[in-house]
C-alpha cells in the first residue's frame, strides 16, 4: 500500500511539474518534451489505478502520434514563439481567475456526482465483474462481437479520410525527380565506375 | 450476447457489403492501371450501385435488424435506400462527360461516390445513435473531398473548406445532442431512448434541439442553411448535382427515423421546431431565390424551400405525414436531376456557362430540351397535373389532418411566390431573344432528362405503385 500511495505521490508531482514547464519553457521544442513527460506520468497514474488499456492508448495516441505531430510543427514552421508569449505575465491574473472558477465548478461536480437510478435499469447486458476479466479483456469481448460493425465503419471512414488527403495533394507534375529504387538496385560496377588513367600533368578533359 | 457475429446476422447488411468491397476493388483498379480505366471505372461503379440495389431487393421481406438492432431493413429503409441508390447512379452517370473534360479523369470520384453511397446506406438504416453518427460522417467526409475536387479553380476549393469547416461544427452539434441523449436516456438505441422519453427529462429536450440542429445542416434546411449557396455554386457542377439529390435523401431518413421512433413520448416538444424550421425553409426559399441570376445558386434556394415542404410531413407526425415525406424527396430527386442534367449542357464554345439569361430562346435551337426543363419547373413549382403537385398535396394534406393550419396556409402561400421564379426561367427560355445555342447534349444526360421529364409529366397516369409503395414503408415505422 504504502509503495502504492509512493508512485502515486512521484507520477502526480512529476505530472503537475512538467505540466508547468510545458507553459513556461522558452524553447517550443521542450514544451513539447514536456508534455510528453506529462503525459507518460499520466499513464503511470492509470495504471495505479488499474485502468493498463487507458494508460497504453495515452502512451500510443498521444506520445506516439499527436506529440509527434506537435513536434514536427515546430520544427517545420519558422515560428518565434518567444515573440508570441510576450506579455503573457500580464494576462496571468484573468488566467488564475478562469482557472480557479474551472477548478470550483469540477469539484462542485465530482462531489455531488450520483447515477440516476434509472440508467441502471436501462443497462442491455449484464457488465462482467471487474474480478473476472481485466478491462482490456473486457472491451476486445465486445469491440470484435457486438460492435463490430461499428469498428468496420470506423474503419472505413478512415479510409475515406484517407483517399481523400490524397485525392486533394497528390500532384503528379512532370519534371519532378523521384528516386527510382529498380534502376538504383540494377546499377552494375562497369556502368557506374570508369577507370581513367590519367597521365601526370595533364588532368581530366 | 458475445457471440461472434453469425452469417445470418449479416444477411440484413449484404448491400453495404456489396458496396464496401466493391468500392475497395474499384479503388485498388484504379490505383493499379493506368488513367485509360476511368471509364471503365465509372461504369463498373454505376453496375456496383445497380447490384447493391438488387440485392437489397432481394432481402427477405419484412422487418431484419441486426446487432442489437443498431441496424435495421424495414419497407422505410428499402424505400430510401433504393432512392439515394437511383440518387447516386444518376449522378455518376452526369459527371461521365465532364469529369472528362474538366476534372482530368479522375477515378476517385466514383470511388468515393460509391463509399458516400454506403455510408447514406447506413445511415438510413442506423437506429442507435452511433450508428447514426458513423452513418453520417461516412457520408459526408466523401462529400467534402469531391467538393473540392477541381483542385485549380479557386472557388471549388472555397466550396470544400467551407463545407468542411461548417459541417465538423454541425457534427459536433450533433455529438453533443446526442452525448446529452445518451447521458438522460442512459442507452444509444431509439428503442431505450424512446422508453426514457416516456419517463419525460429537460435534458433530453436539450439533447433533442442539438441533434435537431445538426440534421437541419445535413438537409439544409433554415436557419442552418447558410453553406447551401456557396457550396452549390462553387462545387463543380456534377458534384452540385449528387449534393442536391442523395445525401438529402440519407439526411431526411435520418431525420424522420430519429425523430419518429426515439422520440415519440415528446410530439408536442419537437413538433414546434419543425413547423418553425419548415415555414422558415419555405419562405426563404421563396423569397432569397428571386434575385438569384446563377442556376446553380437558384438550385440552391430551391432545394432548401423543398427541404421545408418535405419537413412539413415530418411536423404533421402521423404515419400520412411520413407517407407524405417519402413521396416528396422521391419526387424531388427526379425534378432536381432533372434540372441538373440542362445545367450540366449549358456549355458553348466559350466554356460552362451558368446564368439564367443564357438560357434565352432554348425553346428555338433545343426544343426537347427546353420542353423538359420547362415541365420540370411546372413541376417543382407544384402545377397540376405534374408529379410536383402530388408531391406537395400530400405533405398540405397530412399537415391539415395534424391541425397544422398556420403551416399548411404559409406552405401554399410559400409555393405561390416560388412559382414566379420557375415561370421567370420559363419566360427567358419560350420569350427572349436567343442567344448562340449550346452544344449538343450527350446521350446519358439525354436519358437521365427524358426520364426525369416524363415521370414528373407522366406521374399522374399512374400514380398508384409510388404511393403504395411510400405509404407501406411510412407505416413500417409506427
Amino acid at each position: 500500500m504504502i509503495i502504492q500511495a509512493i508512485f502515486f505521490y512521484i507520477f502526480a508531482g512529476i505530472a503537475v511539474a512538467s505540466a508547468v514547464m510545458v507553459i513556461t519553457a522558452r524553447n517550443p521544442v521542450h514544451s513539447v518534451l514536456f508534455l510528453i513527460l506529462a503525459f507518460v506520468n499520466a499513464a503511470g497514474l492509470f495504471v495505479l489505478l488499474g485502468a493498463e488499456f487507458l494508460a497504453m492508448i495515452l502512451i500510443v495516441v498521444y506520445v506516439g502520434a499527436v506529440a509527434v505531430l506537435f513536434l514536427f510543427v515546430v520544427m517545420m514552421l519558422d515560428i518565434d514563439f518567444s515573440e508570441l508569449r510576450q506579455g503573457i505575465l500580464n494576462y496571468l491574473p484573468i488566467g488564475a481567475l478562469v482557472g480557479a472558477v474551472l477548478l470550483t465548478e469540477l469539484l462542485i461536480l465530482v462531489g455531488a456526482w450520483a447515477i440516476g437510478p434509472d440508467v441502471v435499469k436501462s443497462i442491455a447486458s449484464p457488465i462482467p465483474a471487474p474480478s473476472d476479466v481485466n478491462n482490456t479483456q473486457a472491451l476486445g469481448l465486445v469491440l470484435y462481437t457486438r460492435y463490430v460493425y461499428f469498428f468496420e465503419a470506423a474503419g472505413l471512414i478512415l479510409l475515406v479520410a484517407m483517399i481523400g488527403a490524397i485525392v486533394l495533394t497528390l500532384q503528379h507534375k512532370p519534371g519532378v525527380k523521384r528516386q527510382n529504387i529498380a534502376a538504383q538496385v540494377a546499377r552494375r560496377r562497369t556502368t557506374a565506375i570508369d577507370i581513367v588513367n590519367v597521365k601526370p600533368g595533364q588532368g581530366l578533359s | 450476447m458475445n457471440a461472434a457475429p453469425s452469417v445470418s446476422n449479416l444477411v440484413p447488411l449484404l448491400p453495404e457489403i456489396v458496396l464496401g468491397v466493391g468500392g475497395m476493388a474499384l479503388l485498388m483498379l484504379g490505383v493499379y492501371r493506368d488513367a485509360r480505366m476511368v471509364r471503365l471505372i465509372d461504369y463498373a461503379a454505376i453496375a456496383l450501385l445497380v447490384v447493391a440495389g438488387a440485392v437489397l431487393l432481394l432481402l427477405p421481406a419484412g422487418k431484419l435488424t441486426s446487432f442489437d438492432g443498431s441496424f435495421v431493413v424495414d419497407d422505410f429503409a428499402r424505400f430510401l435506400k433504393i432512392l439515394a441508390l437511383i440518387g447516386s447512379a444518376a449522378a455518376i452517370a452526369m459527371s461521365l462527360d465532364y469529369a472528362e473534360r474538366e476534372l482530368q479523369q479522375r477515378f476517385e470520384y466514383s470511388v468515393l461516390i460509391v463509399l458516400s453511397t454506403l455510408g447514406m446506406l447506413m445511415l438510413i438504416s442506423a437506429a442507435d445513435l452511433i450508428a447514426l453518427y458513423l452513418g453520417l460522417e461516412l457520408m459526408s467526409l466523401p462529400l467534402y473531398v469531391v467538393a473540392a475536387s477541381h483542385r485549380n479553380s479557386l472557388r471549388s476549393t472555397e466550396a470544400g473548406l467551407k463545407y468542411f469547416v461548417l459541417g465538423a461544427l454541425s457534427s459536433g452539434m450533433l455529438l453533443y445532442g446526442a452525448s446529452l441523449v445518451y447521458g438522460f436516456a442512459g442507452t444509444v438505441t431509439f428503442s431505450g431512448i424512446a422508453q426514457a422519453t416516456a419517463r419525460g427529462g429537460t435534458g433530453l429536450i436539450f439533447g433533442l434541439v442539438f441533434l435537431f440542429a445538426g440534421f437541419c445542416f445535413k438537409v439544409s434546411a433554415v436557419p442552418f442553411h447558410m453553406w447551401t449557396p456557396d457550396v452549390y455554386e462553387g462545387a463543380p457542377t456534377p458534384v452540385t448535382a449528387f449534393f442536391a439529390a442523395a445525401p438529402k435523401v440519407a439526411g431526411l431518413a435520418m431525420f424522420v427515423r430519429a425523430t419518429i421512433v426515439a422520440f415519440p413520448g415528446i410530439v408536442s416538444q419537437w413538433q414546434q421546431i419543425l413547423v418553425f424550421v419548415s415555414i422558415a425553409s419555405m419562405l426563404l426559399g421563396a423569397f432569397a431565390a428571386i434575385g438569384q441570376r446563377n442556376f446553380k445558386r437558384l438550385m440552391a434556394y430551391s432545394s432548401i424551400g423543398h427541404m421545408g415542404y418535405a419537413l412539413i410531413g415530418l411536423a404533421a407526425g402521423t404515419s400520412q405525414g411520413v407517407q407524405g415525406v417519402l413521396l416528396y424527396v422521391a419526387i424531388y430527386i427526379t425534378m432536381t436531376l432533372g434540372v441538373f442534367t440542362v445545367i450540366l449542357s449549358m456549355r458553348r464554345s466559350t466554356g460552362m456557362v451558368e446564368s439564367i439569361d443564357q438560357l434565352a430562346g432554348l425553346a428555338r435551337g433545343h426544343p426537347a430540351m427546353a420542353f423538359f426543363l420547362a415541365m420540370l419547373l411546372f413541376s417543382m413549382a407544384g402545377v397540376p397535373p405534374l408529379a410536383g403537385f402530388f408531391a406537395k398535396f400530400y405533405v398540405f394534406l397530412a399537415a391539415i389532418k395534424a391541425g397544422l393550419y398556420v403551416l399548411a396556409v404559409v406552405g401554399v402561400l410559400a409555393s405561390v411566390v416560388g412559382a414566379y421564379y420557375y415561370l421567370a426561367i420559363i419566360k427567358i427560355m419560350y420569350f427572349d431573344e436567343p442567344v448562340e445555342g449550346f452544344y449538343k447534349m450527350p446521350l446519358e444526360l439525354k436519358v437521365v432528362l427524358a426520364i426525369c421529364g416524363l415521370f414528373n409529366v407522366l406521374f399522374f397516369l399512374y400514380p398508384g405503385p409510388l404511393v403504395g409503395a411510400a405509404s407501406a414503408a411510412a407505416q413500417s415505422l409506427f
